[in-house]
């Protein structure tokens, strides 16, 4: 299992669009992906579930991967939440 | 104001209810009762052999709805632009959203429960979540969830009769909001009726240019009818009647056709100029929200924009659309208006407007709108003001301010702007270095101001619907305190004298974009108060240049010399009424 914790720079935070990019990525790996935000833990392929979060920007979320591909959908995921989701 | 003309009557009688008029016409049709309350749903057992087809049934309920959904995104797409119908493609990809679908499936499998029970328990739980926020965005997506949800049970339910895909009906609720009306306006929708609201209210308002016949206010419209009910509405003086008699639809009629007659007597008019008839001219243009509104502004012979409302842009989405899309707005419009003048109004979020990202303030009237929240948020008003300039390389663009209430606000903002045409030289980007800026006199404070304000822009817009609003303390879509919303009120007459005054000492053009400026009982006091220009709904365009061209400019001088001289809203309104009916016994008035 991995576990990063990432903060969130994109000005619009997990909005409609962002969120569904990240589902579209996430959902190309094997591996179980949640997102972890005040104690709440939603999965990172639901769109309901992480609109749910109400993610605004500079909230910290920690991303959980746990699968065969664990390695290449954190690097995946992480890489959109650097880049702002290239808002 | 509105009232139960008859008391609750049993199954079949005839009720009727007397509203506020919010958009003209007449509408007789099955009611279809637009409830937002979660549908009653039973929880029910079922057997281990029937899961496979409950799963079936539920399968194909999400795929009816997928097909409903993405009829009326491509319509809301072709007809409001891809900026406003982002609030269908989310709910579209909550429909496949295979993690929810995979966990409804798998509860029906465990529990042996009925679908619309773990559909209604699944989803409800998102959107409970979703209401517990204070953020107006989340508020809205659960909204999304929540039409997902009923679409589904609706589907699975094979409720299709009052769908809202199917048939013309007649749109009853309880209140509805602008993305309603855009939603609706999918459909054949005959007219609308609310138990709330004002005329000023942004969904009368979208009616209105929809030309869409509605009555608003009625308090309770919706406990008197079901679903598939007749009912009649006169969206000309207020009127509904529910399960209405032959004799109330033939007045409803008559009264329809009457006002019919009087429209086609406006055609042609369309070519003449707007002046009286000792030629001073009247600017009249056109208040629009949407694109697609400036052919038919044109037609209807207006000469320009007056007012475009730039927040239509932002109906159903969560965030500002980026200065490229705004850029591409703003200039098909003025290439639309071209050679005529388009007024811009900068973003005015925040009041009963949708905006993104909001936060929850006690009096959103007096909070953090128009103005006051561009300025607190500069990148956002940069770019906006950059997208708005970027434009303007045909020299017919203005741009208006909304709620200003002090100088050092102008100021501001004019820096802004001088920032953003900086901004834009520095890259080579062309523009119109002359942009003439106005502001919309709508607060007080301003009013008062005008001569001051006058002295550093180059025109004055009088907003009544808010000035009224402030000035005579009555929220305009309170039902309860709207007759207080007197725009003959002897102070708003005075008020708005003052501010042409101002205007005129300081050498700029006055005009007006609210609700008043449409009124035909105003039109000969305005014109004898010496306005320059009047933006109105571009239905109304015909009809209040056939005043204008009735009278001296003169004549109308002594009208509102008279005017002025009374001390009751009453005493103006049955004056402008006697004016009219002796000058212009043709021009229906809605009194």
């Amino acid at each position: 299992m991995i576990e990063q914790e990432v903060t969130i720079t994109n000005r619009s935070g997990l909005h409609t669009r962002p969120a569904a990019t990240l589902v579209k990525v996430a959902s190309r790996f094997k591996s179980e992906f949640f997102i972890v935000k005040d104690g709440f833990v939603i999965n990172g392929k639901s769109i309901i579930g992480v609109m749910t979060l109400a993610a605004e920007q500079g909230s910290t979320l920690v991303l959980r991967f746990e699968g065969e591909d664990e390695q290449e959908a954190s690097s995946a995921i992480l890489d959109l939440f650097q880049r702002g989701f290239d808002e | 104001m509105s009232e139960t003309v008859s008391h609750p009557a049993p199954d079949g009688m005839e009720i009727l209810l007397k509203g506020i008029a919010a958009a003209p016409g007449i509408a007789v049709g099955v009611a279809y009762l637009y409830s937002k309350e979660v549908p009653v749903v039973e929880k029910k057992d079922i057997d281990a052999s029937d899961v496979e087809a409950e799963i079936e049934r539920l399968r194909i309920a999400v795929l009816r709805s997928e097909k409903e959904l993405q009829k009326i995104h491509a319509f809301a797409e072709q007809k409001l632009g891809a900026g406003n119908a982002k609030i269908f493609e989310a709910q579209i990809m909550i429909l496949n959203d295979l993690v929810l679908m995979e966990a409804v499936e798998k509860r029906i499998l465990r529990e042996k429960k009925n679908a619309e029970y773990v559909v209604y328990d699944e989803i409800g739980k998102y959107r409970r979540r979703m209401l517990e926020s204070s953020d107006e965005y989340m508020i809205e997506r659960a909204h999304d969830v929540e039409d997902v949800m009923n679409r589904i049970i609706r589907n699975l339910r094979d409720q299709k009769l009052f769908s809202r895909l199917e048939g013309e009906s007649i749109i009853v609720s309880e209140t509805l909001t602008p993305a309603d009306i855009v939603m609706f306006s999918r459909n054949q929708v005959l007219g609308y009726a609310t138990d709330r609201g004002g005329i000023s209210s942004h969904a009368a308002l979208l009616s209105r240019s929809l030309k869409i016949p509605a009555v608003v206010g009625l308090r309770n419209v919706t406990q008197h009818l079901v679903s598939g009910d007749m009912i009649a509405i006169d969206g000309y003086s207020g009127s509904v009647a529910i399960r209405p008699s032959a004799e109330t639809i033939h007045r409803f009629e008559q009264t329809g056709s009457r006002f019919r007659a009087f429209e086609e007597q406006l055609v042609g008019l369309a070519d003449l100029p707007a002046e009286t008839l000792d030629h001073r001219n009247i600017e009249l243009s056109s208040n629009i929200e949407f694109q697609d509104e400036v052919q038919f502004a044109r037609v209807q012979g207006s000469a320009g924009i007056g007012l475009f409302r730039t927040e239509g842009q932002l109906i159903g989405r969560g965030e500002y659309p980026d200065e490229e899309e705004q850029y591409e707005l703003y200039k098909h419009v003025a290439e639309g208006v071209y050679p005529e003048n388009v007024i811009f109004r900068t973003f005015d979020v925040g009041g009963d407007k949708m905006m993104p990202g909001s936060i929850k303030e006690d009096n959103p009237f007096l909070g953090w709108r128009g103005i006051r929240l561009m300025l607190d948020t500069p990148e956002i008003f940069l770019s906006h003001l950059r997208a708005l300039l970027r434009a303007s390389t045909m020299k017919n663009i203005r741009i208006m301010f909304p709620m200003v209430a002090t100088l050092e606000e102008i100021r501001r903002a004019q820096e802004l702007v001088k920032q953003a045409k900086a901004d834009l030289r520095s890259r080579g980007i062309r523009f119109d270095p002359r942009i003439k800026i106005g502001v919309m006199i709508e607060v007080p404070s301003a009013a008062l101001l005008a001569e001051e304000i006058a002295a550093e822009v180059d025109f004055l817009s009088i907003g009544t619907n808010d000035l009224i609003q402030y000035v005579m303390a009555v929220d305009r879509d309170n039902s309860y305190v709207a007759p207080l919303f007197q725009q003959f009120n002897p102070a708003i007459l005075r008020l708005v004298k003052s501010v042409i005054d101002a205007g005129h000492k300081k050498h700029v053009w006055v005009g007006m974009c609210g609700e008043m400026a449409a009124d035909p009982l105003a039109t000969l006091l305005l014109v004898g108060l010496g306005i320059d220009e009047l933006s109105v709904v571009p239905s109304m365009l015909p009809e209040i240049k056939k005043i204008i061209r009735s009278v001296r400019a003169s004549e109308a001088r002594r009208i509102a010399k008279k005017a002025l001289s009374f001390t009751s809203a009453t005493e103006v309104n049955e004056y402008l009424v006697s004016v009219m009916k002796k000058r212009l016994p043709e021009i229906p008035l809605q009194v």
